[in-house]
């Protein structure tokens, strides 16, 4: 058995660690907190000269041709580093959504753009509160055009092209949804930048009026490919909530060691180290179950559904449960914009929701077992 | 990343095979393979004859104590080998349970400080299950404390003469050895003044006493002793060394990684999938799903971080720290399953008749013995303390009693 990264994978893990901790630092990321850019251009521009963001896109392409298992390690430093970049964005979405579902042609097309970081890609799924599911979505395709407003779009105040889903019938199946590429310079699209927990990931909102839409798979089947593209950013996506985990885990540990109150330092004390060992476990789980949601992805396993939603829960939990409890380790310091501490929370929290809540995976994670134990 | 083994694995993995399919007590393969919310209970045969009927059909032809050098009993097999062979002993593995803490910690100890005559005495009906061993750690004042023991051994010529008691020593009833830690100064402090022995348990003065737990069930026992002499031979480790001695065994309790893991998950799951609530099906209510899902991942969390540390064995290396949270998991788990299982029952979760009770009135079982699993052993929060510690790198706890002489440690907690 070898339910591991390879050597050469773990040797990718250090490189992007490196390059992350010099160009992705606590300061960087403030800067974008602060408000000078929607993202770090500089950063992203490095990640593309180090060929991270193309690494699972085949050389034919314009990528890197690694794979996904190359790709998670990436995605893990990703999280640990808060890069605050639309790699998720792009990556997980808007470039695995072309790979399942592009002709030759808008691979060829649209690939090497989104793996050399020229241009950027995203998804626009949501359109109200609420989780995933065709009766929500009201854009529509009608003669090519597309109509509709896309709220909240991640990385949607930078991108240049979104993935969208938009209805194409009316029937009440989930058959009535299509995918589209659509070019977000277009004259009909309109974007907002909208303020959010996270402000080191930008959020918009688009209307489109009139769009040209590319179709992107068959008519109609757009809502298969986009579960199945949600499960794929599923497992990279826990990777990047492993990696913001255990950062969040190490700052608690450490800050318990320098801390000295009641003449002892505070990681003496069993409500800490009780605390701090609960989410070691959580990180742990989650690590785990990431492996687990990733051996799925780079096999193309018939397990990769429950997988994906495996990992997903146990990473929004653990990510979740270390972020909160860093700052409970720091006290007061903790809840100062000086500490980094919540940095980890707003992220932890924006990526619990991104891809749609704990409790709607919970129910995929149900039904997935469901049919499992009924086949 | 894969699951498959090596090509040597793979040869490995069909000569077991092979033997436990020619082998194995089919006639039992019914019972054994039934779930059992973590107990056996076997119908027509004693679980020990069974149990010692296939660990010595399994010793015969090199089957047992894989890990073990031949020469005492074992194979001489690799980490991975054994865990390879538990994977494919599958069910019957169960049959092993009373072996365990023999073969799992009494065997280590010896092998590391017994004479060579000895081992070569003692280790191979360990191995072969011919002799069951028991460990006599835990007293009354001395639980995860357990540096704070009082049973007293005092020294007469070749002989020591011990006095006292123990207690929680499991499987003490059937066992034909024991590996004892004692008190041999209590003028120094506790950790300082330990011997470990190894004792006959037909010794004159040993008298073994069962304990009936809370849930009714009588699996462990106290074990009295009163002036019973063991030979100085009998000695393992230096005279006032016995904690680290004890460290040997309680280290190789912790390195044994499990082929599987048990949860309670899967039969909670199943169990969900067939009961039927005044609503409809469990398993379409919310509240009842987002449990599962909860209990799934950290089930699902479990297993891969066994697979991680197997891999590492596969390669030779030592696994890390990960499997350490094994335990901690799974204890509170199987007591939350247990108590969401009876709860859906609603009134009728109150059962335990197997005629009446859903299951057979196996989470109800579980429910009474569940708080057990989350103290033997190491309790949650000795564990807890052990990943801070021994993995996060946090400072120990703060010991008032660590430097004063064992005879001045307060013994009381309540003032006045």
């Amino acid at each position: 058995m070898n339910f591991d990264f390879s050597d050469q994978q773990k040797q990718l893990r250090d490189e992007a660690r490196r390059y992350l901790t010099e160009h992705s630092s606590p300061k960087a990321v403030r800067a974008v907190l602060d408000g000078g850019a929607p993202f770090d251009q500089a950063l992203w521009k490095g990640l593309a000269g180090m060929g991270f963001l193309g690494v699972a896109v085949p050389e034919e392409f314009g990528g890197a041709g690694a794979g996904h298992l190359e790709l998670c390690v990436i995605a893990e430093e990703m999280g640990r580093a808060l890069a605050p970049v639309p790699f998720s964005s792009s990556i997980y979405l808007a470039t695995e959504a072309i790979m399942l579902a592009g002709s030759d042609e808008q691979k060829r097309r649209l690939l090497p753009g989104l793996a050399s970081g020229q241009s950027i890609g995203t998804l626009a799924l949501f359109e109200r509160p609420g989780n995933p599911s065709p009766q929500a979505i009201a854009a529509s395709v009608a003669g090519g055009a597309l109509s509709g407003t896309k709220v909240p779009v991640p990385d949607g105040a930078i991108a240049d092209i979104a993935i969208i889903a938009a209805r194409t019938a009316s029937s009440g199946r989930e058959t009535d949804i299509s995918l589209f590429v659509v070019d977000l310079h277009d004259k009909g699209v309109t974007r907002k930048a909208l303020t959010s927990l996270d402000p080191t990931r930008n959020q918009a909102e688009i209307v489109f009026q009139n769009c040209p839409a590319e179709p992107l798979g068959a008519a109609g089947e757009g809502w298969s490919i986009l579960s199945r593209v949600l499960d794929r950013a599923a497992v990279l996506m826990a990777f990047e909530q492993v990696g913001g985990a255990d950062r969040a885990l190490e700052m608690g540990r450490d800050y318990a060691l320098d801390r000295i109150a009641f003449g002892r330092p505070i990681g003496s004390f069993q409500a800490v180290k009780h605390m701090l060992a609960d989410m070691y476990v959580s990180a742990t789980l989650a690590r785990s179950n990431a492996y687990y949601g990733a051996w799925a992805l780079s096999t193309d396993a018939a397990e990769l559904p429950e997988a994906a939603a495996t990992a997903r829960i146990s990473a929004t939990q653990a990510f979740q449960h270390c972020a909160k409890n860093n700052i409970q380790v720091h006290g007061g310091m903790g809840f100062t914009w000086e500490f980094d501490c919540h940095l980890y929370y707003r992220r932890a929290n924006a990526l619990a929701v991104a891809l749609g809540s704990l409790s709607y995976w919970e129910d995929l994670l149900i039904d997935r077992l469901r049919s499992r134990n009924a086949a | 990343m894969n699951f498959d083994d090596t090509p040597q694995e793979a040869v490995f993995r069909r000569e077991a095979r092979q033997w436990i399919d020619a082998n194995a007590p089919k006639e039992l393969e019914a019972q054994l393979s039934k779930p059992s919310v973590g107990r056996v209970k076997l119908e027509g045969i004693d679980i020990i004859t069974a149990s010692k009927a296939w660990q010595k059909k399994k010793a015969a032809a090199g089957w047992a104590c894989l890990h073990w050098p031949k020469e005492y009993g074992g194979r001489g097999s690799s980490p991975i080998e054994r865990v390879i062979w538990q994977q494919e002993e599958g069910f019957y593995d169960k049959l092993s349970g009373v072996f365990l803490i023999g073969q799992g910690m009494c065997g280590p100890t010896m092998m590391t400080y017994a004479s060579e005559e000895q081992k070569r005495r003692y280790l191979p009906p360990l191995a072969s299950g011919e002799e069951i061993w028991c460990q006599l750690f835990s007293e009354p004042s001395a639980g995860s404390d357990v540096a704070g023991l009082r049973t007293r051994a005092e020294k007469q010529g070749d002989e020591w003469v011990i006095n006292g008691q123990k207690i929680w020593t499991s499987g003490a009833h059937y066992s034909d050895y024991g590996i004892l830690i004692t008190r041999t100064d209590p003028t120094v402090p506790k950790h300082k003044g330990l011997t470990m022995f190894f004792l006959s348990m037909k010794s004159p003065g040993v008298e073994v006493r069962p304990i009936k737990q809370a849930n009714g069930m009588q699996e462990f026992n106290e074990v009295y002793f009163t002036d019973v002499r063991i030979p100085d031979a009998q000695r393992l480790g230096a005279v006032n060394d016995g904690w680290n001695v004890s460290l040997t065994t309680l280290m190789n309790e912790r390195l044994s990684i499990g082929a599987r893991v048990w949860t309670g998950f899967s039969e909670m799951f199943q169990f969900c999938s067939d009961f039927v609530t005044e609503n409809g099906p469990a398993l379409d209510d919310r509240a009842v799903r987002a449990k599962l899902a909860e209990w799934a991942v950290r089930h699902s969390g479990l297993k891969y971080t066994s697979y991680r540390s197997i891999s590492a064995l596969s390669r030779g290396e030592r696994p890390g720290p990960e499997n350490s949270i094994g335990k901690l998991v799974s204890g509170t788990m199987m007591q939350d399953i247990a108590m969401f299982a009876a709860d859906l029952q609603g009134a009728a979760g109150v059962l335990t008749d197997p005629k009446l009770a859903g299951v057979a009135g196996q989470f109800q079982a579980m429910l009474l013995q569940s708080p057990s699993n989350r103290i033997a052993g190491g309790t949650d929060e000795i564990l807890r303390n052990i990943i801070a510690e021994r993995v996060l790198g946090l400072p120990g706890d703060i010991r008032v009693d660590k430097d004063l002489p064992f005879n001045q440690v307060p013994t009381r907690g309540r003032k006045g």
